[in-house]
């Protein structure tokens, strides 16, 4: 029964490396993880024995999915290449290599029935891909901004995307204009001393009933180059985009959301890395600021929520992946 | 009196005596100033050859593995690759493509170690050649290249500034050169303030107004005339100056094609106005380039700041080739420092000034030469290591100047560049 007040971690493995995305088989099976050394990772559920990818990007991978039966991985690099893995086999080996954008593929979302993959770039592209052809199946140029985040809705038909400077936009695949804005300014900063833009919606996700969506990434950016910044996450409604929370998590100073997911009981969950240390944030919907929140031992750089809903996977950047089971038993 | 002297707009009054007020303020520490307008033949030879140094500060450390030294696919290499340069052999970060086809032209030094990781006394060192100390201070390159460059009659300030904000103001930046050779700055590339005279001044009346000032000036010199007095003199003549050619300093009337070639945006503006500048007989103009000091998301900065710098720069060069002018322009990319080779948890670089990377080009540097390298993960220079008092020489080495002689200031002998160095002879043809 999910209680995450009874949060505790369950398995601590390790990579020589500081790791960057994860990934959680949804047959449970296995977890992976990318990290600074531009490879992937398979740790075997429960005992954590490793895998260590074939080197095919020539940088580090910041996007990971899964298809829906666990057999196929896909992998998007800072090189631009998005790749085909058949996770499942003993001797894990790529299918297919796409040179799939002209810049970082930043974030990536497959869909529910495992037929496309969509992915997001620097390039300010959004692409859809057919997952047995390997084939473009749909293209967008419509953000400014760099493309930061993406999310299929439940549907599989719509995609949510997110960028640089605090835009999403909501597209149908038998369209090719935008079918609806929403402003998320808060989690953009544009630092007039500095001059940088920081921040972005760094993350999306979709309440499986598909009437909200949430934005996550940072605020009170006040000084971008130094790493001072706060979590947030804003909640939307997707119709009519106001928004209708704006979460935020007191006493991490130092901090920023990588990923948000929904639980089954409808809580919000988020993680957080920064000069804080890493985090789980749990929000509901009644409230602006966090019910709960679990300190992970280091500082984390994405999450994943396995099927079961109870365990979640974190990479960390002192090189271990740690899974979190959020109950009692 | 006070209608004459300011036009009668306060605020007129106000810029002009902060002018004033600036300009002597940097002459308080100058014990005999008037040494400066001492020049010897070889000196004038120097400012005939009409040699300019234009100066791009990357501000806050740029990080010289996501631009000059890649070490991808190492511990410390992080996400960017290398790629190929117009120098056979040469790679550099793929966040620089166009300035990548221009590095014929330029000269890399890769082995600079400073040994000094604070913004201030690394930007101290970077610019004056020397180390910062309680006992003495230094002008900075510009400085000296407006004393040793710009042609005594010039009608131009030898040292100009592009800051990257608003405003505008002179540095105190020449030390015992004196205010004549401070830097002017250039707010977000606007003409220099308070130099547009006022709609309700006539030509005759200003006319009249100088003459007066004229007079009254003899009049006082005769009697009592000093350094201060000099400067004084010198600033509103210069003031004149400037407010008669505004437009030097108006980048719009540069060629559209030209604007939309660097880029609409600050930093495209500044580029195109610098070769505006020496275009037009300007000894050493400085642009700024901000943010580098990325502790934080190092890479999506880098990404971000050093891709706005690409073009222009590249466009830069580039033109200054086509244009003969590479043979004459000495151009500098610095930093006060590198970036640590290490990634920090915050996927940030910190301060490292170990060993690191400056660009420069042009002048009597060879073209598309390396000089020095880091070993494999870039922690430490292993061959041809330079520092900030041996580039300060070759800069100026570049430029026709002897850095090994001395200034005379006031009857005394003052190195230009520091003598405990030499310049990088290696790199100079």
């Amino acid at each position: 029964m999910l209680d995450v007040s009874k949060a505790r971690i369950i398995h601590d493995f390790t990579h020589e490396r500081p790791l960057l995305a994860c990934r959680y088989d949804p047959k449970e099976r296995y977890v992976v993880t990318s990290s600074e050394d531009f490879r992937l990772q398979r740790f075997n559920l429960p005992g954590g024995e490793k895998t260590v990818l074939p080197e095919v990007h020539s940088s580090w991978v910041h996007a990971l999915g899964f298809s829906p039966d666990g057999q196929t991985l896909y992998s998007g690099g800072c090189d631009g290449k998005l790749v085909f893995w058949n996770i499942a086999e003993p001797e894990v080996k790529p299918l297919r290599t796409i040179d799939a954008h002209q810049g970082w593929l930043r974030a990536m979302s497959v869909s529910s029935d495992g037929s496309l993959v969509a992915t997001g770039s620097n390039d300010k592209t959004i692409k859809v891909w057919n997952t047995q052809s390997g084939e473009l199946v749909k293209q967008w140029v419509g953000h400014t901004k760099n493309v930061y985040s993406i999310q299929f809705m439940p549907d599989g038909k719509r995609i949510l995307s997110g960028d640089l400077g605090g835009a999403v936009q909501l597209r149908s695949l038998d369209a090719d204009d935008v079918k609806a804005s929403f402003e998320a300014k808060p989690l953009h900063t544009y630092e007039g001393g500095q001059m940088v833009d920081f921040g972005g919606v760094r993350c999306l996700a979709v309440r499986p009933s598909s009437d909200q969506f949430a934005a996550g990434g940072l605020h009170k950016a006040s000084n971008p180059l130094g790493a001072v910044h706060e979590p947030l996450a804003l909640r939307f409604a997707l119709e009519g985009g106001q928004i209708l929370k704006s979460h935020v998590s007191e006493g991490i100073t130092g901090g920023g959301l990588w990923r948000v997911q929904w639980l089954s009981d409808g809580t919000l969950m988020g993680v957080s890395g920064g000069s804080s240390g890493g985090f789980l944030i749990f929000w509901n919907d009644q409230q602006d600021k966090d019910y709960f929140k679990f300190k992970l031992p280091a500082l984390a750089r994405d999450m994943d929520l396995a099927t079961n809903g109870l365990n979640v996977v974190t990479s960390h950047h002192d090189g271990h992946v740690r899974i979190t089971h959020l109950s009692a038993s | 009196m006070k209608c004459q002297y300011a036009c009668g707009s306060s605020e007129h009054l106000m810029a002009r005596r902060k002018f004033l007020s600036l300009s002597a303020s940097g002459a308080v520490g100058v014990a005999g100033g008037l040494g400066f307008l001492t020049r010897g033949a070889a000196a004038e030879q120097v400012q005939q050859m009409q040699q300019r140094i234009v100066v791009f500060n990357m501000h806050g450390g740029l990080s010289q593995l996501e631009s000059w030294d890649p070490k991808p696919g190492t511990r410390t290499g992080g996400p960017f690759r290398a790629i190929p340069t117009s120098v056979p052999g040469l790679h550099i970060s793929e966040l620089l493509p166009q300035t990548a086809q221009q590095m014929h032209h330029l000269c890399l030094f890769r082995g600079v170690n400073t040994s000094e990781d604070d913004h201030g006394k690394g930007a101290y060192m970077m610019m004056t050649g020397r180390r910062q100390s309680p006992a003495a201070d230094y002008p900075e390159i510009g400085a000296v290249a407006a004393k040793t460059l710009m042609p005594n009659d010039s009608s131009l300030p030898g040292h100009i500034r592009i800051v990257p904000h608003g405003g505008g103001g002179r540095g105190s930046d020449a030390a015992y050169l004196g205010p004549k050779y401070s830097s002017i700055h250039l707010g977000n590339g606007n003409p220099p303030q308070y130099t547009k005279r006022p709609d309700g001044i006539t030509d005759d009346v200003e006319k009249r107004r100088q003459e007066f000032r004229r007079k009254t000036d003899r009049r006082f010199l005769d009697g009592r005339r000093t350094a201060m007095t000099d400067v004084f003199t010198y600033s509103f003549e210069q003031a004149d100056r400037l407010m008669e050619q505004r437009d030097v300093f108006d980048v719009t009337k540069e060629p559209v094609a030209d604007q939309e070639k660097y880029g609409t945006h600050d930093f495209g503006r500044h580029c195109l106005l610098a070769r505006r500048l020496i275009e037009r007989g300007i000894s050493f103009v400085q642009v700024s380039h901000s943010n580098y000091d990325t502790h934080n998301e190092n890479f999506d900065f880098h990404l971000e700041q050093v891709g706005e710098f690409d073009r222009p720069f590249a466009t830069f060069v580039s033109d200054l080739a086509q244009r003969g002018l590479l043979d004459q322009t000495l151009i500098v990319v610095l930093s006060e420092f590198g970036r640590t080779p290490n990634i920090n948890l915050y996927l940030g670089r910190d301060h490292w000034s170990r060993a690191w990377s400056v660009l420069a080009g042009g002048g009597k540097l060879a073209r598309g030469a390396v000089l020095g390298a880091t070993n494999a993960e870039g922690t430490e220079v292993v061959d041809v290591q330079v520092d900030h008092a041996q580039l300060f020489h070759t800069y100026l080495q570049a430029v026709g100047v002897d850095s090994t002689t001395s200034f005379q200031i006031d009857g005394r002998d003052l190195p230009i560049a520091d003598p405990a160095a030499e310049p990088i002879w290696k790199a100079i043809v």
